[in-house]
């Protein structure tokens, strides 16, 4: 269902003429409110007169998340401070948090992005959205609740983590939505399996999994595990939180709300914008947002835009699901490789799980890398070469993906830590 | 006219024989024959044990990847020429045995050789019809 017609399916070109009206409305506010974006567009000589149409926010200086960190924790307001009703903080786990302050007005419009997220996902006011995501400081528990109540569907603020608790809710509820990490959602499955829960009684029909990148045939493993359709969504607590994108009913890319968040792909060692359709990095500017208006922000996010129009009638641009991080990217003997590539190869490949871990170290000055999968029960037997077998075979699609050599190694099941939140996949021993 | 045989995946790290051994003690199981196969990284524990379906179901429930595979249980006599006489009869018959490992019997000069054959039935076939003493389960779990 498409939960706002006239926005998510207005013409490009009035589209276009609404983002301009609105990047020139929030450049005026920051350089009059804003001392940190007043000094940043005088040393790059930019006045927000000079902003006429969308094509001049190139004209705007980028925002990078170490700058946001140097504000910390009120350097950003471009409104008063009693007119911030709400702040949600990035979990600062790399450094001080950054801060998103919202507005009254503001957090309509994180109900009204993340309702439409929702009804993408297919929910509706009939629906029982179990929502896994944490409450608190992170925006992924908030933001999914307010899209539900905006939706008016019944949500189950149950947060993340207690396992057991979650597949006993979703049993006596009769959990409709789930909403929570992908990883998550696999760590559900394979309780629910341990529980001897019959997962085709669950009434879950859809999931709205997001905050961690994740792979086509992941989707394809959570659907067939749990019965249901795995929609990928997007967002970040520098923008908003979630309901920055989220896929249709299509699940082929992720529709940007760009009435709202208008994105760029831009290569990220020079700057500059890349055609629509070639991978770069994710810059997002925040067009209507009052208490926090982020311009230019740097994700850090690997993606591409596709400008097509989708089959779901929605005119907004779509993009691509995460390709890999800017700074996850890990640098082998000169190579990049984005640990989404080796997630794809080993979901391909029968007979191990999901769940690996890089092991990323330096031996006689030449970079090693080494992946430790967990073997499964289907693949093992009394005999050593099926599992050697194995071993090579993954080892050479890792090299046709990644173009280097990679040594897999075997794990025990389960012996591999699984995450209620984020999946923490690389170990990078290397001392450079 | 097979026994069955218990398999399990273990990492090369401290303590998870140990693991295994534990279960199996907490579940008064016990191992008639052991033998462990190893790569650089993992090995696959092999053993025998007086109740393998149970020891099947502990071990899986613990959280170890378990096989349970079909090998021969043959007893022989325990003295020098009896299994280079065994190995001749393979190999003139074309047999070919992906591992094997033994036991010998404390009160008797018998000596038991399990042993893994891609086609157990035609090993069976070959032992039986040259006169071999093939161990049924009940046998093995009484010695």
């Amino acid at each position: 269902m498409i939960w706002n017609k006239e926005f998510e399916t207005m013409p490009q070109a009035q589209l276009a003429k609404l983002q301009a009206e609105r990047l020139r409305e929030v450049a005026e506010r920051v350089y009059a409110r804003v001392p940190f974006y007043r000094k940043k567009m005088d040393q790059a000589r930019v006045k927000p007169t000079d902003i006429k149409s969308i094509r001049d926010i190139v004209k705007l200086p980028f925002t990078t998340k170490d700058e946001m960190r140097e504000v910390y924790p009120y350097g950003l307001l471009a409104v008063d401070k009693n007119d911030i009703v709400e702040i949600h903080t990035s979990s600062g786990t790399t450094g001080k948090p950054v801060v998103d302050a919202y507005t009254q007005k503001d957090i309509d419009i994180w109900s009204e992005t993340m309702g439409r997220t929702l009804s993408m996902c297919g929910a509706t006011r009939e629906d029982i959205i179990q929502n896994a995501y944490g409450y608190g400081l992170f925006t992924g528990g908030l933001g999914v609740h307010y899209g539900a109540r905006k939706i008016g569907a019944m949500v189950i603020p149950i947060s993340g983590g207690n396992t057991k608790r979650q597949l006993a809710i979703m049993q006596d509820f009769g959990t409709t939505v789930l909403t929570c990490t992908p990883s998550y959602s696999l760590y559900l499955a394979e309780a629910a399996k341990e529980e001897n829960i019959d997962v085709s009684k669950l009434k879950l029909k859809a999931g709205a999994f997001g905050a961690e990148p994740w792979s086509d045939n992941m989707r394809l493993e959570i659907q067939e595990k749990l019965r249901l359709k795995a929609f990928d969504i997007y967002g970040l607590t520098e923008i908003i939180g979630p309901g920055v994108s989220s896929e249709c009913e299509h699940q082929n890319k992720l529709h940007i709300f760009e009435d709202h968040f208008y994105p760029e792909i831009i290569n990220p060692a020079t700057g500059e914008q890349v055609a629509d359709g070639e991978r770069g990095e994710l810059v997002i500017t925040t067009i209507t947002k009052e208490g926090t208006p982020i311009i230019r922000y740097r994700t850090r996010d690997i993606t591409f835009l596709d400008r097509t129009p989708c089959r779901c009638g929605r005119t907004s641009v779509r993009m691509n699901r995460l390709l890999g991080r800017t700074d996850d990217m890990l640098i082998i003997r000169g190579v990049n490789v984005f640990p989404s590539q080796i997630e794809e190869v080993l979901l391909r490949s029968d007979g191990v799980a999901p769940h690996y871990e890089l092991h990323v170290d330096r031996r006689e000055n030449l970079d090693t890398i080494e992946v430790h999968v967990e073997v499964s029960g289907k693949l093992f037997s009394d005999k050593i070469r099926n599992l050697e077998k194995k071993e090579k075979e993954i080892e050479k699609e890792l090299r046709e993906a990644l173009l280097i050599h990679a040594v897999v190694k075997l794990v025990e099941p389960k012996s591999i830590t699984r995450s209620e939140g984020k999946a923490k996949r690389i170990i990078d021993k290397r001392i450079i | 006219m097979a026994i069955k045989q218990i398999s399990v995946f273990l990492e090369n790290k401290t303590g998870r024989l140990a693991k295994v051994a534990g279960e199996l003690k907490n579940h008064q199981i016990n191992i008639r024959a052991l033998t462990i196969a190893d790569t650089s990284d993992f090995g696959i524990l092999r053993m025998i044990v007086n109740k393998p379906d149970q020891a099947y179901d502990i071990l899986k429930k613990a959280g170890f990847t378990v096989h349970e595979s079909d090998i021969l249980a043959i007893e022989i006599d325990d003295k020098e020429g009896v299994f280079h006489a065994l190995m001749e009869l393979c190999d003139a018959n074309n047999l070919n045995i992906e591992y094997t490992y033994s036991f010998v019997e404390q009160y008797s000069n018998k000596a038991i050789l399990f042993l893994r054959f891609e086609d157990n039935d035609k090993a069976v076939a070959l032992f039986r019809s040259h006169g071999y003493k093939l161990l049924a389960d009940e046998e093995v779990r009484k010695i």
